[in-house]
């Protein structure tokens, strides 16, 4: 079944430029998508564009329909009801995503409060399980730390453990782990891995690096200057790219970690 | 042969904190071997970069170059070491001044060590940018008219416009596009190569680092745990900290 679906799907800024032009793509329920792309390809705006998130001045044109909701024009009151229940995304850097000036523990509880209506000790008991499941050490101490009292890796796995509170249906995140450090980013990725194959969620994940897709995703896009150029299983698409710009992400992605291989060689 | 620079049990600690940020470290740099410190966010990697650069002074233990300690105070000494001595920043947006024009930007090192005036500048400066693969017309444009990667060659062309031995790169190319990354890191080798410069390079990159840089310091929380040849370090690494590091680096289906 088709979770999020896009069709011709065009951003445009007040000036009439073109950043996101005719993108096309699916998401069935349970996929794995990964967009790949360089800076200023449009990957981030899409994901806001699915999300109704665009920042003023910009337009959407085309179709997001998500989960049923056509997202492209949609009222602010129909979008909060999507927001969360059927998609929730996971920012580059946790901490400008984060409130730096409320405790972690009242950032993760408003999510969940409005999902499950819970108050008091039972909330509380709610953030609690919400930060273990993200596998965080010690969750009371978290809970009452603000955002700049924990580490990068703890950040991010709070700004997930948000993203989860609703229970989406579609996790979408937007380069989760290039703030973090190699072996966090390890971590990360293996957490994100089990914890959507748990709760047989979709994930629309976004990076520009094909090796971290490749950890994550099955499938993936690959997009320049606002277009699809190519799709299709991240195995083929690393072992025979068929668009120049494909092959030359893949070449250069290969000539780095070939450093890698020499030396272990000897 | 004298290492060009030099730490010698070196410790930092910050004031009014208890624990030391980098302790105990030893490290030389000589001529020609390219040296990476490697470690993860909070190991103590800019610490010592800024160390090496005289930009912070040890609480205990010395930084020697070329087999001397530095004294802030013998200005003639340190014009020779800042000469000698050259770095570049990880974020190219916030390394160069937005209000100064680039060719202005990589005249500095010239005109502050009174090497030259503007108007002997000028031609070293064209070929320099030239040198790092920029259009002609670059050094009458302001930084924000380029790319992170062009704005990266800018800083390096600034960095080695006075012809240093030694350039210290705080991860160079983290913050660029891997397309870009591997551009930038083939005009950083290019450099090496001709002009006979030795890199000191901060990174968590271990590609990066395999490829431009013959020996490798592992940094683990203020402390090196392992250190020495590239390809020891890397291809067979003797501390579990440093496997850990190696097997975390995502790496492509085969």
């Amino acid at each position: 079944m088709t979770l999020l679906d896009v069709r011709g799907l065009t951003v445009r800024t007040a000036d009439g430029r073109t950043l996101v032009d005719d993108l096309s793509l699916t998401v069935d329920s349970g996929e794995r998508l990964g967009l790949i792309g360089e800076s200023g390809s449009g990957k981030s705006l899409t994901t806001l564009a699915i999300l109704g998130l665009l920042p003023d001045g910009m337009t959407a044109t085309g179709s997001v329909d998500l989960a049923g909701t056509q997202i492209v024009g949609a009222t602010e009151k129909r979008l909060a009801a999507v927001r969360g229940r059927d998609a929730a995304v996971v920012f580059q850097e946790p901490l400008t995503a984060l409130d730096p000036l409320m405790r972690v523990g009242r950032q993760i509880a408003e999510p969940l409060a409005r999902r499950t209506c819970l108050k008091g000790a039972a909330l509380r008991e709610a953030v609690r399980g919400a930060l273990t499941q993200v596998r965080l050490p010690e969750p009371e101490r978290i809970a009452r730390a603000f955002p700049h009292e924990i580490s990068g890796g703890q950040r991010q796995r709070v700004a997930l453990a948000m993203a989860l509170a609703c229970a989406p249906r579609l996790l979408i995140a937007d380069e989760p782990t290039t703030a973090l450090d190699v072996s966090v980013q390890a971590e990360m990725l293996d957490l994100i891995d089990s914890l959507v194959r748990e709760r047989k969620m979709s994930v629309l994940f976004v990076s520009h690096d094909l090796a971290v897709v490749a950890r994550v995703t099955d499938r993936a896009l690959v997009m320049k200057d606002g277009r699809a150029v190519e799709e299709g299983a991240v195995h083929d698409l690393v072992r025979l790219p068929r668009e120049e710009y494909t092959k030359a992400l893949v070449a250069s992605a290969r000539r780095l970690e070939s450093a890698l291989d020499l030396r272990s060689a000897r | 042969m004298t290492p060009v620079l030099e730490l010698e049990n070196v410790a930092l600690r910050h004031r009014g904190s208890t624990a030391n940020v980098v302790e105990d470290v030893s490290l030389t740099v000589e001529a020609g071997h390219s040296l990476a410190l490697v470690g993860e966010s909070g190991a103590g990697k800019t610490t010592l970069l800024r160390l090496l650069l005289g930009l912070s002074r040890p609480t205990c233990g010395s930084v020697r170059f070329d087999g001397a300690g530095l004294s802030p105070r013998d200005r003639t000494r340190m014009r020779d070491f800042r000469r000698s001595v050259q770095c570049v920043f990880q974020d190219p947006y916030s390394s160069l001044d937005p209000r100064r024009r680039v060719g202005a930007i990589v005249a500095e090192p010239l005109r502050s060590l009174g090497l030259d005036t503007r108007a002997t500048a000028a031609p070293k400066v064209a070929a320099t940018l030239e040198r790092v693969g920029l259009p002609a017309d670059t050094a009458d444009r302001y930084p924000h008219e380029f790319s992170g990667g062009q704005r990266q060659r800018i800083a390096i062309a600034r960095a080695t416009v006075c012809h240093p031995r030694v350039l210290l790169a705080d991860e160079p190319v983290s913050a660029l596009d891997v397309t870009t990354r591997v551009k930038v890191v083939d005009l950083i080798a290019e450099l090496k190569q001709e002009q006979g410069l030795t890199l000191v390079m901060v990174s968590h990159d271990l590609s990066v680092v395999a490829s431009l840089c013959e020996r490798t310091a592992v940094l683990e929380r203020g402390h090196i745990v392992e250190q020495g040849d590239t390809a020891q370090v890397l291809g067979a690494p003797t501390h579990p900290y440093t496997r850990r590091l190696i097997d975390s680096v995502p790496r492509l289906p085969a």
